[in-house]
């Protein structure tokens, strides 16, 4: 199932959209035999496809992908979002030539990577989940290494690794290890390793993960310099519904293997414009004698003592005012009234899987 | 940086826009030593500790063995001493060097390397020679120390200028290919240690006191060839059947030579799937 949200998917892409995209998907299916899918699931860099692997260890093969279409366009900061085990990491190792799709064509500016898969590399530069090829080296080294691996020579590995840590302001950690820095200041080190040797287009899969705010700056400050400067197109994959709504221009919202939606945040998110999200949390048991709060408890998603609601605006207001002005209210601990978010764009869309994060 | 235009795919006028330039291709030479530079900075991190093991372990047998066996030129003693000293190469290069693949293959760590535009066969013999490399000061102790143990004669230590990178070159292959066809973290884990434990029984006890079919074993192990050719050298040079030990060493770097070769399709087999 492809469902398309935005107007310009619906139209016939023209000459120029046809110019502008620097990545076309089509078709992409990725399936796991189960003997392999059980040994993918102790494999942390694909433990995204965990959930279904385990719910599917029957005969029955695991579709990781099943018929993805993508377009990504020139300079774009395009998302891909969705809970563990959506296909997310399936869909970029085979962007990436780490994994062969069964069907499916991936054409990036003007390549065909099915047919050669060795020239991502020379493509791309990918950050990834793990680090353990780089948790030994000094941070200095593992980005001066990379940087050479990517072709550099000696001396333009050097300048690119100097320019690189000021950049993202690692220098005083330059001569420590990577598994003795924290999380966060290791994925960023990661990071800096991305970001040597210039390529047209960044895959970071999770590149924030267990980063602090001063960290998670400094990486989409660098993403933008290189947008900016040398067009450079970002493909990010996140579970993080505030960072994909913030940060990137366009999102593909995927579950179970497919795009469920695709276009800018700001317009996913008015699908579902007519509705507020409204989360109550009790002090203890939520006060059912109420009669207004035991009619809102059909409609609750209910997680220990929070109650998430979707409701119509005016009903939304109605409930507010029932909780908060009357003997519900002495029961209440906390509640807050929002917009919606991409988490309850994927929620509307049919989206069954849980765990993507707000942070 | 050189940007070099890919051939096969120019498309023709109306058509979709010529295909982007690609990055260059990381060089085998250039690319190989980064490797190895990056690989020996990591002993400075974790390695140190595991190569006192291997030298202790090793020391350790001979003094064991020096219980039983008597000092003075002998076959006994000549095995004793060189089946220990590279008994330090098949630890760190077959057991450890196996482990190290087997868990970066485990752990998705592959991937770093899989993504970058460089040759296969650059990162596995980078990172083989310095864990050969690594060996170096180990077998030299332990070498040193086993002569002054068993009183023989320490002329022929140059010998291991030679014998460590060849014999570290089929134990390295032979590590690395098992670390990266084994299905299993655990079972690459499995396989390092049963060799080493192989190395150790067949290198250290002389072949005379063998059963045939041990000896047929002991024959085709790598390691046999090394600890040989450095067993030869250990009556003093006049004692020395030089050919021999140059057939042994050739025996080694042969089979260097093939297991590297099979490393690098295995790790171009664990690399893209």
């Amino acid at each position: 199932m492809f469902v398309s949200t935005g107007t310009e998917e619906t139209a016939a892409p023209t000459a120029a959209t046809a110019r502008d995209a620097v990545c076309t998907v089509r078709g992409l299916v990725r399936t796991y035999a189960v003997s392999r899918a059980r040994r993918a699931s102790r494999r942390p860099s694909l433990r995204g496809t965990r959930g279904t692997v385990e719910a599917g260890l029957a005969a029955t093969p695991i579709r990781a992908n099943d018929g993805i279409d993508l377009d990504v366009r020139r300079g774009e900061l395009f998302g891909l979002l969705g809970p563990n085990g959506a296909g997310k990491t399936t869909l970029v190792r085979q962007l990436t030539g780490l994994l062969r799709p069964d069907a499916g064509s991936i054409h990036l500016l003007g390549h065909d990577l099915v047919r050669h898969p060795d020239r991502a590399a020379r493509l791309i530069a990918y950050l990834g989940q793990e680090s353990t090829a780089l948790d030994e080296l000094t941070v200095a080294l593992a980005v001066e290494t990379t940087a050479r691996l990517r072709g550099l020579d000696a001396a333009a590995a050097r300048t690119a690794r100097d320019a690189v840590l000021d950049e993202l302001d690692l220098g005083a950690l330059s001569g420590r290890p990577l598994k003795r820095l924290s999380g966060g200041q290791r994925r960023l080190a990661c990071f800096a390793t991305a970001l040597v040797g210039e390529r047209p287009v960044l895959v970071l899969d999770e590149p924030t993960t267990g980063m602090d705010p001063v960290a998670r700056r400094a990486v989409w400050t660098a993403v933008d310099r290189r947008r900016t400067a040398h067009g450079t197109t970002v493909l990010l994959v996140t579970h993080n519904v505030i960072e994909a709504e913030t940060v990137l221009d366009r999102v593909a919202v995927l579950d179970q293997g497919r795009v469920i939606a695709c276009d800018t945040p700001a317009a996913l998110r008015a699908l579902v414009a007519d509705e507020v999200r409204l989360d109550l949390v009790w002090r203890q048991d939520a006060p059912l004698g109420v009669p207004a709060v035991a009619a809102l408890r059909p409609l609750a998603e209910v997680s220990g003592r929070r109650w998430t609601l979707r409701l119509p605006q005016d009903r939304a207001r109605a409930a507010v005012a029932d909780v908060t002005g009357g003997p519900a209210f002495a029961a209440l601990d906390d509640f807050t009234l929002a917009v919606p978010s991409l988490e309850d764009v994927y929620l509307a869309l049919g989206g069954r899987g849980t765990g993507l994060v707000k942070a | 940086m050189t940007v070099v235009a890919a051939g096969p795919e120019q498309a023709g006028p109306g058509q979709a826009p010529a295909p982007a330039p690609l990055a260059p291709r990381a060089r085998l030479w250039p690319s190989l030593a980064a490797v190895y530079r990056a690989q020996l900075s990591r002993a400075r991190v974790a390695r140190i500790p595991l190569l006192f093991v291997a030298t202790f372990q090793s020391i350790g047998i001979m003094i064991m063995m020096r219980g039983v066996v008597h000092a003075g030129d002998g076959e006994a003693a000549r095995s004793v001493v060189a089946g220990s000293s590279v008994l330090v190469v098949a630890f760190v290069a077959l057991n450890l060097l196996a482990q190290y693949f087997g868990q970066l293959r485990a752990s998705g760590g592959l991937d770093h390397y899989a993504t970058l535009p460089v040759p296969p066969a650059s990162v596995v013999l980078g990172t083989a020679a310095a864990y050969a490399s690594f060996t170096v000061p180990g077998t030299l102790v332990t070498a040193a120390t086993g002569c002054a143990l068993f009183h023989l004669t320490p002329a022929g230590l140059w010998v291991l200028i030679l014998v460590i990178p060849l014999a570290g070159a089929a134990l390295s292959g032979l590590g690395a290919a098992l670390g990266l066809l084994a299905p299993r973290q655990e079972i690459a884990t499995l396989l390092g240690q049963l060799g080493m434990s192989a190395a150790l029984l067949l290198g250290v006890l002389p072949a005379s006191h063998m059963p045939e079919p041990i000896r047929w074993a002991r024959d085709v192990l790598p390691s046999t060839y090394g600890v040989e050719a450095f067993a030869r050298t250990l009556g003093g040079p006049g004692a020395t059947h030089w050919a021999a030990v140059a057939a042994d060493l050739c025996v080694c770097g042969a089979v260097g030579v093939l297991s590297l070769a099979l490393a690098t399709r295995a790790y171009r087999r664990a690399a893209c799937r």
